[in-house]
């Protein structure tokens, strides 16, 4: 009987070609933006992520109070032994030290004299010491324009165009002014080895990136570090396992009064990243429902078509012996096999596009460029297991909802009065 | 051999409502039909002819009176019932037809075998046996559309005598058929009468239908006029 109903189906084009891209449209769209939700979500989680708030970032709780201004007098410090600490409890992690701060950039001329000045967002972190994590973290072998890595001491990278507002270049000599721990002014010279373009509107103004231990001699800040930062392997964001992690973390360091005391704070605890990661979720979960409802109803109506054109054939087989409710689930058989058809073409096809998204990625740059977020300006999309169900089991079920909303045609119908429209 | 009653009909009215009222289409009818019958009911249209096949198909059901086809009470059935008796016992033509036209002729006639649930090979043997006594065994992979109307009825009279039923209603089938197509179709559907002993009924205000009939029941305004045996 199935291969019967197929058979009928794949013939009469006219009843199935309709629902079957229906189906196909629906699905692809969901499976598509359910995978780009996924991709800007996950690009701009793992950028925050790198450049930012790590997994976990550890502070002091004064300074996690006070973080939009960076306050390095309240820097976690004795920073090695707390590292040797963490390193130790949390043997599945990467910690990352970091010094956030702010200053000038002054380039001078040929007589040391002032040339041009620039208000400067700095980051100290280790480029020097052998390991390259951070360097991968922030994407610098990639970002790099022109010059290269510091690999000595008292080298400096800038943006590309922080330097070329300063016009320096590789190579030249800059001072960076800014403020001690302990609050006196601090100068220190940095040669420029390279340029960099991150792709992100915020980093890309002002930003220079020295050697974390540079910045210690710059800022008197021996020892100390304004940020740890804390990666799970894999660089993987897992809710779950972070939970843990601040968990034991508690456990360890308990809340206290002392101002100095190190804090934790997870990656959705900042920059407003959790609610972006639910809002996602949200408009994702909202337009599958959409799409469930609209799909319903497009095929309940073709549904409903469709039986306006096959009341002569039910009422043919009615005759022939069937009865309603046989009919009745034949429409749900083929509804499953049309809804089946479309639902995986959907699907693949909906990969595909997600694929190439996921590896070509859509440069919104140019309307990137002036987000004062710490946002991506490439978008890809990406493909999680979820991508394999997310359209195909709604684009299923509204197909043979839609069929089951249109047959009840059929069951209100007497079967002589199906039987005289076939007469007529 | 004509005197074992299929189908015994007492008493019987049909009404329906109508938005001008209570309309009675079969006012009081009464009869008998055995077995191997080659029986007409004759009438005018709107005489009520359509109305008794449905009911002596289950397709509809009595208001008042009695029907008992192959010893089952019309009335009595429930939808599931009257399905399993004319998907066993019944077959039926019709004036349009009425074959699935996505289907090939050899599916067409095999619908009603699926629907019994036989296997693969002993619906194939019935089909073509089927298709063999219309003389259509040429035709078994064309599709309707590619068949003139008279080999659309005989495809249609195939679907119905395949799976040997003992009783086929057949209304006005020859409504559609020229001349020469009607003849052929009512002397194949004499011979199946002959050899596999079914009774036929047929609806219908066609003479040509009517000379080959051997019994003759007239209705007019829902009432039998006249029954009468003629001499085929
Ligand atoms: N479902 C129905 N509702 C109302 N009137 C009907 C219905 N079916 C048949 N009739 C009426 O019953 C009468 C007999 O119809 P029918 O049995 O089709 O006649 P025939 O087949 O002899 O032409 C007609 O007047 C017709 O209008
Ligand atoms: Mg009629």
């Amino acid at each position: 009987m199935i291969r019967f109903l197929l058979k009928g189906i794949l013939r009469d084009k006219q009843r199935s070609l309709l629902p079957v891209v229906i189906v196909i449209i629906g699905v692809l769209l969901t499976v598509f933006l359910y995978c780009w939700l996924r991709g800007v979500l996950n690009d701009s989680t793992e950028l925050n992520a790198n450049f930012n708030a790590g997994h976990v970032k550890i502070m002091t709780a004064a300074y996690a109070k006070n973080i939009d201004q960076t306050p390095n007098d309240l820097a976690l410090i004795g920073v090695d032994t707390l590292l040797i600490r963490l390193y130790k409890e949390f043997p599945e992690m990467k910690w990352g030290e970091r010094i956030h701060f702010g200053g000038l950039i002054d380039a001078p001329d040929s007589r040391g004299e002032t040339r041009t000045q620039g208000p400067a967002a700095g980051f100290g972190i280790d480029l020097l010491s052998g390991d390259r994590s951070e360097i991968r973290r922030f994407n610098l072998d990639k970002s790099l324009r022109r010059g290269r890595l510091p690999v000595h001491h008292g080298e400096i990278l800038m943006s590309e165009e922080f330097s070329a507002k300063l016009k320096v270049n590789p190579g030249d000599t800059v001072t960076l002014i800014g403020s001690t721990m302990n609050g006196s002014m601090a100068m220190y010279n940095y040669t420029v080895c390279g340029t960099i373009v991150f792709g992100t509107g915020p980093m890309d103004q002002g930003s220079v990136i020295a050697d974390i231990e540079d910045v210690r001699n710059a800022l008197d800040m021996n020892n100390a570090a304004g940020e740890i930062v804390g990666y799970l392997p894999g660089n993987y964001y897992d809710e779950e396992k972070i939970n843990q992690v601040v968990t034991r973390f508690k456990r360890l360091f308990p809340p206290s009064n002392d101002e100095y005391a190190p804090v934790i704070v997870t990656l959705r605890q900042q920059n407003n990243l959790g609610k972006m990661m639910d809002q996602i979720k949200g408009v994702g979960a909202f337009a599958v429902f959409i799409f469930v409802l609209s799909m319903s109803l497009v095929l309940w109506n073709a549904g409903l078509l469709g039986g306006l054109r096959r009341y002569s054939e039910f009422g043919t087989r009615l005759a022939i012996g069937e009865d309603y409710s046989h009919i009745y689930k034949t429409m749900i058989y083929e509804s499953v096999l049309i809804g089946l058809i479309g639902s995986i073409t959907g699907t693949i096809i909906g990969m595909l596009i997600s694929l190439y998204m996921q590896d070509h990625g859509l440069d919104l740059s140019s309307m990137m460029k002036n987000a004062t977020i710490l946002m991506p300006a490439v978008f890809h999309a990406r493909i999680t297991s979820a991508a394999f169900f997310i359209g195909f089991i709604p684009g299923l079920l509204s197909t043979v909802i839609g069929t089951m909303l249109s047959g009840i045609g059929i069951y209100k119908r007497k079967t002589a009065q199906l039987f005289k429209e076939l007469e007529a | 051999m004509e005197n074992s009653t299929l189908i015994s009909i007492e008493a019987l009215k049909k009404h329906f409502l109508t938005p001008g009222g209570r309309f009675t289409a079969l006012n009081g009818i009464d009869l008998t039909i055995g077995k191997a019958e080659f029986t007409g009911v004759v009438g005018p249209s709107g005489s009520g002819k359509t109305t008794l096949l449905n009911i002596i198909g289950s397709l509809d059901s009595p208001s008042e009176g009695e029907v008992v086809v192959l010893g089952q009470s019309i009335a009595d059935l429930n939808p599931k019932q009257a399905a399993l008796l004319r998907r066993s016992h019944l077959g039926f033509i019709f004036q349009s037809y009425n074959l699935l036209p996505v289907y090939t002729v050899f599916e067409n006639v095999e619908f009603p075998l699926l629907l019994l649930q036989l296997d693969d090979s002993k619906r194939r043997k019935m089909v073509m046996d089927s298709l063999e006594w219309l003389g259509l065994t040429d035709k078994a992979k064309s599709k309707p559309a590619q068949l003139s109307g008279g080999e659309c009825q005989r495809v249609a009279i195939a679907r119905a005598m395949v799976k040997k039923p003992e009783i086929v209603l057949a209304d006005e089938p020859t409504a559609n058929l020229d001349a020469a197509n009607s003849h052929h179709i009512l002397k194949t559907m004499v011979q199946l009468n002959k050899e596999l002993k079914t009774t036929f009924i047929f609806a219908t205000h066609d003479d040509k239908v009517i000379g080959y009939l051997r019994r003759k029941i007239s209705l007019v305004d829902g009432k039998v006029l006249n029954d009468e045996i003629t001499n085929n």
